[in-house]
């Protein structure tokens, strides 16, 4: 074998290796966003497609039940949050809930088995605000989740911990060495949150938590009032590839690339994604943050604060949570304007014991 | 028959080590040269003497300087770990201050070294670059290396130290790192209006994709027409033969005009020096006299609408108030 060839084959085997570890086979699919001839497409890889397809499918709402025709408050003990809701309903609810929630763990999961109606595990308080969550989301943000609404599926995929969820990462970075050194930029390490990138590794509190300004981009051609610093691009960067991540689209599902803030060249999608973020910090703050003093230690964050929420935890790489399907509809109990009682008390662990 | 080619070849240049006296008052060069075969498949495979000089010995001292404060702080945000230093370098930065420094002269641990080891390079830089000037001037050049490198320090300068005095902010200038300066690009296109409405950026991305063509053409016309003795280059620029005779109608032919073997070297050199020149102003102008460059483009009349594909919608913040 020649020497040009050698070196050739040897070129050839780190160019594929280097090729098939760092990019996707063809096809690539497409899908036009704008006017034609701006190349605004979003790009979809159908093997992906397929898989995220196949991990985000809506199960079978269980078969209707025949109104028992009174409450459940008024057959069952202890119902804080659903009292309201029809006996029989509630039942259909209750193994709904199972099967979304902790399909392994079942009722005992929540309940003590001794008796339905103790309040012995925390599960059971924290799942009675996340009732309340529902039934509050699926009223007062149809601006966001529209008609489709949530259910805990929606977040859950039977899962008892919901994936993607977020805590505030402990302060200082335990990997800064302190003294003379540059400190804790809150970036320049691998970014998770910013797919991978030296962006912000947590553009989370200060705008899904915290309810920071996210516009950086000027609103006039000349130099005027704007004065977003490039640093701050760098926390509204992070925070955009967080929900193009989450979402599992280019950033021109909500944009014109050529403008990113200017809203009359925007897909209505952006609107949607506007109330999204609304929402979510509603929720962080409202909802997700308080649990922090019902959940055990080994639930809590590094820095003791309660789970939170992202795009990605009902999203989980779908532009719309399982594809758009609504399981609510068979649940209008947990719907819009359902029968919840948003304003309950939760009670506490230990509260109700053969009362 | 073997053919000797710099790339892809067996033969390997050996000769009495190629060398011309210094002017009086020089130092003495370091090394007596040697040669080395991996070189030697590259280029010539002639290794040094090196001539380093007082201007070269201060430029490298600032020069290590600058690259410690920026390794040691970087291997402080992985608390010395030396194993996630490796993984980790390419995210990892030395930062400029924050925004609320302004032009202000930071602590060390807030911005102070960013601002020193910029400092330091800066001084590094422009002395590699009189080094250069002056390393041309002995040996009897012209100074065209020397102001090549001067339009590449114009853009380091405007990025670094111009544009964030004029604005009155060091959190302006870019991060000293291989990820985080590139994601300020992309930071500093999206605060300000998306620089490829800027037309001194167009101007710049032109020139570089231009001396890219023209480094290609010049070097296929070159290695096309080497058989008949146009390795020979300067020779020929001079007293014209038959290699680029035919290298001329080789263009004459293909798009009917052919740069002079002299002027494509102009062509080429203006090009490059035009990459950063024009860069520079682009940048110098962003955020200084320009303030969202796609509104600029809609106000000059280049920047094109196109007609909505969605339902036309508005700003939701206008209804329902809060941050935005």
């Amino acid at each position: 074998m020649s020497f040009t060839l050698k070196i050739v084959g040897a070129l050839a085997v780190v160019g594929g290796v280097f090729v098939a570890s760092h990019f996707t086979l063809p096809p690539v699919v497409t899908i036009q966003r704008a006017y034609r001839g701006t190349g605004s497409e979003i790009v979809y890889l159908p093997k992906t497609l397929a898989k995220s397809r196949a991990e985000n499918v809506s199960p079978a709402p269980e078969p209707k039940q025949d109104p028992a025709g009174q409450p459940s408050s008024a057959v069952y003990q202890n119902v804080k949050v659903a009292g309201k809701v029809d006996a029989n309903e509630f039942l259909r609810l209750m193994a709904s809930i199972a099967n979304w929630v902790a399909p392994v763990q079942q009722c005992n999961y929540c309940h003590n088995a001794e008796n339905l109606a103790y309040d012995s595990i925390y599960t059971k308080i924290v799942a009675r605000r996340m009732l309340q969550m529902t039934e509050y989301i699926n009223t007062n943000w149809k601006q966001h989740v529209g008609a489709t609404g949530v259910t805990c599926y929606t977040c859950h995929h039977g899962q008892p911990v919901p994936s993607n969820i977020w805590f505030h990462a402990p302060l200082p970075a335990p990997n800064f060495a302190g003294g003379m050194a540059e400190v804790n930029q809150g970036k320049n390490l691998v970014s998770s949150v910013a797919v991978g990138s030296s962006l912000p590794y947590d553009p989370l509190t200060p705008f899904l938590e915290q309810a920071n300004n996210i516009r950086v981009q000027s609103t006039q051609a000349l130099p005027g009032a704007d004065d977003a610093s490039v640093k701050d691009a760098d926390w509204t960067y992070a925070l955009m590839m967080q929900m193009s991540n989450a979402l599992g689209v280019n950033c021109n599902y909500c944009h014109n690339t050529r403008a990113f803030r200017d809203w009359d060249q925007s897909p209505p999608q952006r609107v949607t994604a506007w109330y999204g973020i609304r929402m979510v910090r509603d929720l962080n703050n409202n909802y997700l943050d308080p649990l922090a003093k019902i959940l055990p230690a080994n639930r809590l964050g590094p820095t003791g604060d309660g789970p939170k929420l992202q795009c990605a935890v009902c999203h989980k790489g779908v532009y719309k949570p399982l594809y758009g399907v609504s399981l609510v509809k068979d649940y209008p109990e947990i719907g819009a304007d359902g029968q919840i009682n948003l304003t309950a008390d939760i009670g506490a662990v230990g509260d109700y014991k053969d009362k | 028959m073997a053919t000797y080619q710099n790339i892809f070849t067996r033969v390997q240049l050996r000769g009495p080590i190629h060398s011309v006296p210094l002017p009086r008052g020089n130092d003495p060069r370091l090394g007596r040269g040697g040669f080395n075969y991996l070189l030697g498949l590259i280029g010539e495979a002639q290794i040094g003497p090196i001539y380093l000089g007082t201007l070269g010995v201060a430029s490298l001292l600032f020069g290590f300087i600058a690259i410690e404060i920026i390794g040691l702080n970087m291997a402080a945000s992985v608390n010395w770990s030396p194993i996630q230093f490796v993984r980790q370098l390419p995210w990892l930065a030395l930062e400029p201050p924050a925004y609320s420094t302004g032009l202000h002269i930071p602590p060390l641990a807030h911005g102070g070294w960013w601002l020193f080891a910029g400092l330091t390079l800066t001084i590094s830089i422009l002395l590699w670059w009189v080094r250069m000037y002056r390393r041309a001037v002995q040996l009897g050049l012209g100074t065209h290396t020397p102001w090549a490198f001067a339009a590449a320090i114009w853009l380091y300068l405007v990025l670094g130290l111009i544009r964030p005095v004029l604005l009155g902010h060091w959190s302006e200038a870019v991060p000293f790192g291989i990820f985080p300066h590139l994601d300020w690009t992309a930071s500093f296109s999206l605060r300000y209006g998306n620089l490829f409405y800027n037309p001194f950026h167009m101007l710049s991305i032109t020139f570089l994709y231009g001396s890219a063509v023209l480094f290609a053409m010049h070097g296929a016309t070159v290695l096309a027409t080497t058989r008949f003795g146009a390795e020979r280059e300067v020779e020929q620029i001079v007293d014209r033969g038959t290699a680029f005779e035919r290298g001329a109608l080789m263009w004459r032919w293909c798009m009917g005009f052919n740069a002079s073997a002299e002027s494509i070297h102009r062509w080429a050199w203006w090009f490059a020096v035009l990459v950063p020149l024009c860069g520079g102003i682009g940048i110098l102008l962003t955020g200084t006299v320009v303030d969202n460059w796609f509104l600029w483009g809609v106000k000059h009349g280049f920047a094109p609408s196109y007609p909505l594909l969605t339902p036309h919608v508005t700003d939701p913040a206008l209804t329902y108030g809060g941050p935005k």
